[in-house]
């Protein structure tokens, strides 16, 4: 079992997922996101190989309406 | 006469007006209001993408979209150098590469006044990290100079507090700024309303960046169609060179001969 915080929340994985994964559960496939994994910008093109580890801390961003 | 453009990083545009994408009833009122401003730098903001949130809602960027304007993230809602260079550095990989920002460090959340200390050090970073930096802060003309010397692109100081409508409370400063500064000046934040645009303009400004005096107007759209007049005015007005004030005129408009007796 790994703990994961996204966005401040935690969340529990029973095996090790792929970030791509992740973001299919999340239903995020092909939606226009980043992405930070421990403070480091996660390049799209690697969301399929990195694994998730235990006690990461993924941000996931949009843009939204701002001055 | 060549085309007055905004000359910005190498890139000319032809709009001097910019306008923030916040505080919009829905997108179809950001959208018509972008499209009525004539606007082609548009900001957006960088938030967590919302867990529980449905995965079909639109998204700014279907739009808004980059092929069509110049999108400039912004890192307002940042207290700290990091929190600002992080959110950038995201926006960047979200926008395929895209360097063009507004920096913004906020020092108080009741005026939002800007944290320049925290802004110079963000700027440092960026700049050395390929970014193109347009940096908002206060109307110093010191630490404009700062900003110019560290490689910002353009200097974006506040008029007025950001939201506050107040207008334009010291020419002065933003006169000191432009005379020392040469990258492009841009109001950032105060504006209210249609003349306090304009008043910018005529100062010598080269742009005018606002949000809220759109947004937060009774009709959006309205207000975003008179702030594109608005800044086309007071830019003539600027590039024709106004009469000096006087408090006497010694020749009317009117001959003075020919009167009939």
């Amino acid at each position: 079992m790994i703990s994961v915080s996204i966005n401040g929340e935690v969340r529990q994985f029973d095996n090790p997922v792929t970030v791509a994964t992740l973001l299919e559960q999340m239903q995020l496939t092909g939606k226009r996101i980043a992405l930070e994994r421990n403070g480091e910008i996660l390049p799209r093109g690697q969301f399929n190989q990195q694994l998730l580890a235990d006690g990461d801390q993924l941000e996931i961003v949009v843009a939204v309406g701002g001055g | 006469m060549n085309k007055d453009t905004l000359l910005i990083a190498g890139k000319n545009y032809n709009s001097r007006l910019l306008i923030g994408t916040g505080k919009y009833k829905d997108f179809t009122e950001t959208q018509e209001a972008v499209e009525a401003s004539g606007a082609e730098i548009i900001t957006i903001a960088i938030r967590r993408s919302n867990i529980g949130q449905n995965p079909n809602e639109p998204n700014l960027l279907d739009i808004l979209p980059p092929s069509k304007y110049t999108l400039l993230p912004n890192t307002a809602g940042c207290y700290s150098a990091d929190d600002a260079v992080r959110t950038l550095r995201l926006a960047r990989e979200l926008l395929d590469g895209h360097s063009l920002v507004k920096l913004e460090v906020l020092g108080d959340p009741q005026s939002l006044y800007p944290n320049v200390v925290e802004t110079l050090a963000a700027a440092k970073t960026l700049v050395a990290d390929g970014f193109q930096v347009m940096v908002y802060t206060s109307d110093d003309p010191i630490i404009a100079k700062q900003l110019e010397d560290i490689g910002c692109v353009a200097i974006m100081p506040l008029a007025s507090l950001i939201g506050s409508g107040m207008g334009i409370l010291n020419p002065w400063n933003l006169q000191l700024i432009m005379d020392r500064v040469q990258v492009p000046v841009i109001v950032d934040a105060g504006v209210g309303t249609a003349s306090d645009a304009a008043i910018a303009m005529e100062l010598g400004c080269h742009g005018v960046l606002m949000n809220t005096a759109i947004a937060a107007a009774q009709q959006p759209v309205l207000m975003a169609s008179a702030m594109k007049q608005a800044v086309e005015a007071g830019r003539m007005a600027f590039l024709a060179g106004r009469m000096p004030k006087k408090l006497y005129s010694a020749s009317p408009s009117s001959p003075t001969s020919g009167l009939i007796s």
